[in-house]
């Protein structure tokens, strides 16, 4: 593995794209139907959730199966902060979402971040699908069944039920989360993050506890995750134990390499493309007695092994092939 | 808990062990040979269990269907090893997460276009459908105590073969060392795809003989997998020995832990690997 994640510095030509693509989202209300806003919605709150699992996978280089765990809590941290005949206030409900989940992410992360490589994915995994019987099995915490939110959160200056109002808020959290996570990278911080991935042992040699380090990572990532259930709970009104599931944890993995890992910006490319092409799945139509749509599992399972096969650096990677080539040839 | 009911549940749980032995034994394996992560392995346990409901009602017999499956399932296990997983060996472990994430997801939709996402029993053969009276009212099915012989019976072959034959030779040397293995003139090749299929074929078999039990139902490999993942973590990657401790450990929290404390039974296990991790990092038998 080179000394810096692929794409770790944007050129100039992705980061023109991106500067567009923002000012794209932040036009997009102005020509979509009310689904439209909501599905792009959904895809800008996934887009953060990618983003924290990147900074474990894409620049620690710890591979997370379980990350969804800290996605649904903070969703439930909701649910359970929201009585059920007012809405409760944005500004107490979101740091405590968030701490919730940040707090379980150091719980977890004391035992999983002493383990390394396959281990790391499979105790990831085991913790996060305890979490997941833990809401599954007890009535009092919704079971399988879930929990409504009946209310969207009160920020009092502004109102989160206007669909309008909700969308700019979760594209402003989009926008603070990417240029925070970008800062960070090149932090000392996340230097040290970054020679953990390249080469831990010399990390420690170097006398950074890497421990240390590395649950600093896991407690952030955790809570970022936190802000974007938070988010996904206020936006569909409902939470249920699927959104911890080990699903979940996939498709965030799987968001995270699409798009290209270690820059952030491609874990939210990567999200809004896995995003749009399971809604496509989902949508196909029947051939004959043949319901394409309902078997999507099918489509994606073979898109996922495809991308695998053929372009393990994902779509920026892909773009980035490109510009090169178009500049050798000018 | 009287004497009668504390030796079923100790059956059970021996029983449920040695059956997720089964499952683990393939995956430690190949994760401690290949260094592959397979998250498709509990796609083949439902794999079993389908073909047991399918080819039984087929042919009218549990154990021609048995015997017919094992056949069929170390093949497709030998195809996916030289069309796929051959090529995954030298990869990231994210490569390979990614790669069995989506044959989960492809095997899942096989099962559905094939046999469709009813749930189905399958008949215990006439033979071993008895139960062994043991109270009044308490008995305990003779297909139970029949799948546990199975399983041991398979574990002594297992354990013989890798430290008693040629065959098992190479594999241990393969584990041990590749490259020099490969000098030497074994065709280390040959060796992984024969560790893959056996993989393949020990969890098919699981899931065959689990089927008149357990009925046969979509997204039954998922949970299954979980818990494999827990058994071959406190275990140790690699380690047989550890996987067949590790699982009666889980099979025995688990069972118990069902009938003395059944608020937090579905989370005692994950505790208990908890505590492995704290002790020993790498699991009880890290080889």
């Amino acid at each position: 593995m080179s000394a810096k994640a692929h794409l770790e510095t944007l050129p100039r030509g992705l980061q023109v794209a991106l500067a567009l693509a923002f000012v794209a989202l932040a036009a997009f209300p102005f020509m979509a139907s009310d689904f439209y806003l909501q599905m792009v919605g959904k895809m800008m709150i996934l887009a953060i959730f990618a983003m924290s699992l990147d900074l474990l996978q894409g620049v620690t280089g710890l591979v997370s199966l379980g990350h969804a765990a800290f996605f649904g809590l903070a969703g439930y941290a909701l649910a359970f902060l929201t009585p059920a005949s007012e809405p409760a206030s944005l500004w107490w409900t979101l740091p405590a979402s968030v701490a919730a989940s940040a707090l379980a992410a150091l719980v977890i992360g004391f035992f999983v971040v002493r383990t390394h490589g396959i281990y790391f994915i499979m105790v990831t995994m085991a913790f996060a699908q305890m979490v997941f019987y833990l809401f599954f099995d007890n009535k009092v915490l919704g079971g399988s069944d879930g929990l409504y939110i009946n209310f969207k959160p009160d920020a009092g200056l502004f109102d989160l039920d206007n669909k309008l109002v909700f969308y700019y808020f979760t594209l402003a959290m989009l926008s603070v989360v990417y240029l925070f996570l970008r800062r960070l990278l090149f932090s000392p911080f996340g230097r040290a993050l970054a020679g953990i991935r390249v080469n831990e042992h010399r990390m420690r040699a170097m006398g950074f506890g890497t421990f240390g380090y590395k649950l600093a990572a896991f407690t952030l990532a955790g809570g970022l995750a936190g802000l974007a259930g938070y988010l996904w709970g206020a936006q569909t009104g409902f939470v249920n134990p699927e959104l911890m599931g080990f699903h979940m944890s996939a498709h965030a993995i799987m968001m995270v390499i699409l798009g290209g890992m270690g820059n952030f910006a491609g874990a939210i490319v990567g999200a809004f493309a896995f995003e749009f092409l399971l809604d496509e799945f989902k949508a196909l139509p029947s051939i004959g007695s043949f319901n394409a749509g309902k078997h999507w599992q099918l489509w994606m399972g073979l898109f996922i092994v495809g991308i695998v096969i053929l372009a393990p650096r994902g779509l920026l990677g892909l773009l980035e092939r490109v510009l090169r080539r178009k500049d050798r040839d000018a | 808990m009287d004497f009668a009911n504390f030796l079923i549940q100790l059956l059970n749980s021996v029983q449920y062990g040695l059956l997720l032995f089964m499952l683990a034994a393939g995956l430690t394996l190949i994760f401690g040979i290949m260094g592959v992560v397979n998250l498709a392995h509990g796609s083949f346990y439902m794999l079993g269990a389908y073909l047991a409901w399918s080819l039984s009602s087929a042919t009218g017999s549990l154990t021609v269907a048995i015997l017919l499956g094992t056949v069929l399932s170390v093949a497709f296990g030998l195809l996916l090893e030289v069309v796929l997983f051959r090529h995954f060996y030298h990869r990231d472990h994210l490569d390979q997460v990614l790669l069995t994430f989506g044959l989960i997801y492809i095997f899942e939709e096989m099962r559905s276009i094939l046999w469709g996402d009813d749930v189905h029993g399958v008949k215990v053969p006439d033979l071993l459908a008895a139960s062994i009276p043991l109270t009044d009212n308490l008995s305990y099915p003779v297909y139970r105590l029949f799948m546990s012989a199975v399983c041991v019976l398979l574990a002594i072959g297992l354990y013989l073969l890798i430290s008693r034959t040629r065959l098992g030779m190479k594999i241990r040397a393969g584990a041990f060392n590749r490259d020099m293995t490969e000098a030497l003139g074994v065709n280390i090749k040959l060796i992984h795809a024969t560790v893959f299929a056996m993989g393949v074929g020990l969890a098919t078999i699981a899931g065959m003989i689990a089927s008149p039990i357990s009925s046969v139902y979509p997204n039954m490999g998922s949970q299954v997998l979980i818990m494999c993942f827990v058994v071959v973590v406190i275990g140790g990657i690699g380690s047989v020995r550890g996987a067949l401790i590790a699982a009666l450990l889980v099979g025995l929290v688990d069972t118990f832990g069902k009938v003395l404390l059944p608020q937090v039974a579905g989370m005692l296990v994950y505790m208990l690997m908890a505590a492995v991790l704290l002790w020993k990092p790498e699991g009880l038998f890290k080889q």
